[in-house]
């Protein structure tokens, strides 16, 4: 019994129960809605011929969150958490939509001056604004948790409180309408048949998955998740480690939030992102990740974003009104919570190691 | 005596600046207009933030055994939804007011359970408990439900005259805040129950080995919290008279940060009621300091009870780095 098995092996793999679990919304999906699964080309006057589908749209519509949980997903590792996201997202959509608009710095913005679709901003400009103000974001959580030793959870709180008030004030308090049609490319447009921004996950997965995956980095992150101190002492610099993940959680939300901007085409400082934070920390749950810090897998919790989204989709299909949502997902997690719970836990070891024991004494 | 004014400033220092911060911001909202010096500005303080009291009180004693609750806003709003909703249905106050009050302890006591048995972090169990709740509101209701019942009428419309403060006045259900805080008081202050709390922010595997019973408390702690929000959302619900789940969002935020403006440490142990008030008390003044000003708009609040939190935390650090050394 020296090699693993295919199966067990995957089985053991933290991208099986995320998996699994995706697995039995989409079959429950199949048997209440037979034409779930159908995709179809349409030929569409602005973008071209393009797949569409309820896979597609799963795809397209939780990538904001996809992301988020990727950003999130080394902040946990870490052994911290970043409840700023949601107020992130509002900032970077907010900052997008106060550079395109043509009256910059006009204290009286409204949407009839600005219902122009031109801009003074060139768009990379804006996108790299967009970009930096998440990263800022991210900076100033990990400056507080890595050099102000200030808890995860209240470091972030603070932005996360503040944050909502700082994305409307860049917005003077309106929800600006972005009426420049380039920059909705980012949420609504399309390359070889597919969404953009399934495109932006998979780079960002990609790019995430060299950094932590082909250098040291991500160990890094693991050995300050599991025990801090001891990464310290073994020589790693665990304040920069963990500057670095709150950087990039930042700068995944500020991705985030220029993709949902662009999607509704417009930014609202109340309400865009609201409640990211959350579906975005179960997801992270859901892929696998403890909330203690250690082992993680970006890909995992990518997986754990597209069932939450997957389940929000089923749950408006069955005809749940959007607000009674929230309901429906407190069950789900309540079901995470029992899965991953040390008592079902145990309960599933025994029955598979029972089973490998027969195993063993048979060969 | 040197020594002992030392020693009282190192215990409640963070309670003393919450309420020396609370003072100056008052001063100066009232140098700045003075029609925030009458008397009514400050018992409204109590009005309008009776409900962030009443969470907040709650959120304490979570707060002190080192745990979090981020369900009170969503029992906020399911409080008053179905309050209202069984209100409408002709159900009589006397009945129902009893019931949201188990409601709550039910619901506190449930997370409790589950959070101290299936060892779920509180931040997630708590969680999931601000979804059901607030997803429950929507389910009893989508829209907002009026209250027309009498008793809650005469709650809400009946001024009680404060005496010797000329034109001062309360509702009846601004009393329910205080009350809960000298309750809380005695609980943290004299009980064996209080003393728990404390021992087990401070280390629940020393306060187990002591053999205090650590599950009972931290699950009473959590329905106490569920009661202080089930009253939180009567009174809401009071105050408005109506219900709706998208009554009192991100309430749970507001009350933490006024916990820890009121100088209670986040890691559990240190803190106390007493200080919660002034927090409570210093996001009001600056809520009724914006709605004087007029210009000034509503997002300011949320950046200010941030830069405040900020300061707190820090001030905290400060003060509990140097008892630790002392």
């Amino acid at each position: 019994m020296n090699k693993k098995s295919l199966f067990k092996r995957f089985r053991e793999s933290q991208l099986f129960w995320p998996l699994v679990a995706w697995i039995i919304i989409l079959l429950f999906n199949a048997i209440i809605n037979p034409k779930f699964f159908r995709i179809g080309i349409l030929s569409d006057p602005v973008y071209g011929k393009h797949l569409y589908g309820n896979i597609i749209d799963i795809f397209n519509n939780g990538a904001p969150l996809m992301l988020v949980a990727i950003g999130m997903t080394l902040v946990i590792a870490t052994g911290g958490i970043d409840l700023s996201v949601g107020a992130v997202i509002a900032i970077s959509a907010a900052m997008g939509a106060v550079l395109i608009n043509p009256v910059l710095g006009n204290t009286l913005i409204s949407n009839a001056i600005s219902a122009a679709n031109t801009t003074n901003t060139p768009l990379p400009v804006i996108v790299l604004a967009d970009l930096a103000a998440g990263t800022l974001c991210g900076l100033w959580n990990g400056f507080l948790v890595s050099r102000g030793k200030i808890q995860p959870m209240v470091a972030t709180l603070i932005l996360m409180v503040a944050g909502r008030g700082i994305a409307q004030l860049i917005t003077n308090g309106q929800i600006m309408t972005i009426y420049y049609t380039p920059y909705y490319w980012f949420g609504n447009g399309f390359i070889l048949g597919l969404p953009v921004s399934i495109y932006i996950v998979a780079v960002v997965l990609l790019l995430g998955w060299v950094l932590v995956r082909k250098t040291a980095l991500g160990l890094f992150i693991e050995s300050v998740g599991i025990n801090a101190k001891s990464a310290y002492y073994s020589g790693i610099s665990e304040k920069n480690v963990k500057l670095l993940a709150y950087m990039f959680c930042g700068f995944c939300g500020a991705i985030a939030g220029l993709l949902l901007s662009s999607y509704v085409h417009s930014a609202d400082g109340n309400n865009n992102g609201l409640y990211y934070e959350l579906d975005a920390i179960l997801s992270v749950v859901l892929g696998g990740t403890l909330m203690t810090g250690g082992r993680f897998s970006l890909l995992a919790s990518a997986i754990g974003a597209v069932v939450i989204w997957t389940f929000t989709v089923t749950v408006y299909s069955l005809g749940v009104p959007a607000n009674a949502l929230l309901a429906a997902k407190a069950v789900l997690v309540l079901v995470v919570i029992l899965l991953y719970s040390d008592y079902t836990r145990r309960l599933m070891n025994r029955l598979f190691e029972r089973r490998g024991s027969k195993h063993d004494t048979a060969s | 005596m040197i020594q002992r004014a030392k020693l009282i400033i190192l215990r409640y220092g963070a309670q003393l600046i919450a309420f020396a911060v609370f003072l100056l911001i008052y001063f100066v909202g009232g140098q700045l207009y003075p029609a925030m010096q009458k008397p009514q500005v400050f018992f409204n303080l109590f009005i309008n933030d009776g409900s962030l009291l009443l969470v907040s009180i709650g959120m304490t004693l979570v707060i002190l055994t080192g745990g979090i609750d981020l369900s009170v806003g969503g029992v906020i709003a399911l409080v008053s939804t179905a309050s209202a909703a069984l209100l409408r249905g002709g159900m009589s106050p006397y009945i129902v007011i009893p019931l949201m009050i188990l409601l709550g302890v039910a619901l506190g006591g449930v997370l409790g359970w589950i959070i101290q048995y299936l060892k779920v972090q509180p931040f997630i169990a708590t969680l999931a408990g601000l979804f059901f709740a607030r997803g429950l509101a929507y389910i009893i209701s989508l829209t907002s439900v009026t209250i027309k019942d009498k008793f809650y009428m005469k709650l809400a419309l009946t001024p009680i005259y404060i005496p010797f403060i000329p034109k001062a006045y309360i509702y009846p259900a601004t009393l329910i805040g205080p009350i809960m805080l000298l309750v809380a008081v005695y609980l943290i202050f004299f009980t064996r129950f209080g003393r728990t709390v404390y021992a087990i922010g401070s280390n629940e595997q020393s306060a187990l080995l002591m053999g205090l019973p650590v599950s009972r408390t931290k699950i009473l702690v959590y329905a106490f919290s569920g009661l202080c929000s089930a009253l939180g959302g009567i009174v809401f619900s009071i105050s408005l008279l109506a219900g709706y789940g998208q009554f009192a969002t991100g309430m749970e935020l507001d009350s933490i940060a006024a916990v820890v403006i009121g100088g209670t440490a986040l890691t559990g142990g240190i803190g106390n009621v007493i200080g919660t008030l002034f927090g409570v008390l210093i996001h009001g003044s600056i809520v009724s300091i914006l709605q004087f000003n007029g210009t000034l708009s509503s997002w300011w609040t949320r950046i200010g009870v941030g830069v405040l939190t900020l300061v707190a935390i820090g001030i905290q650090s400060v003060l509990y780095i140097r008892r630790k050394r002392s």
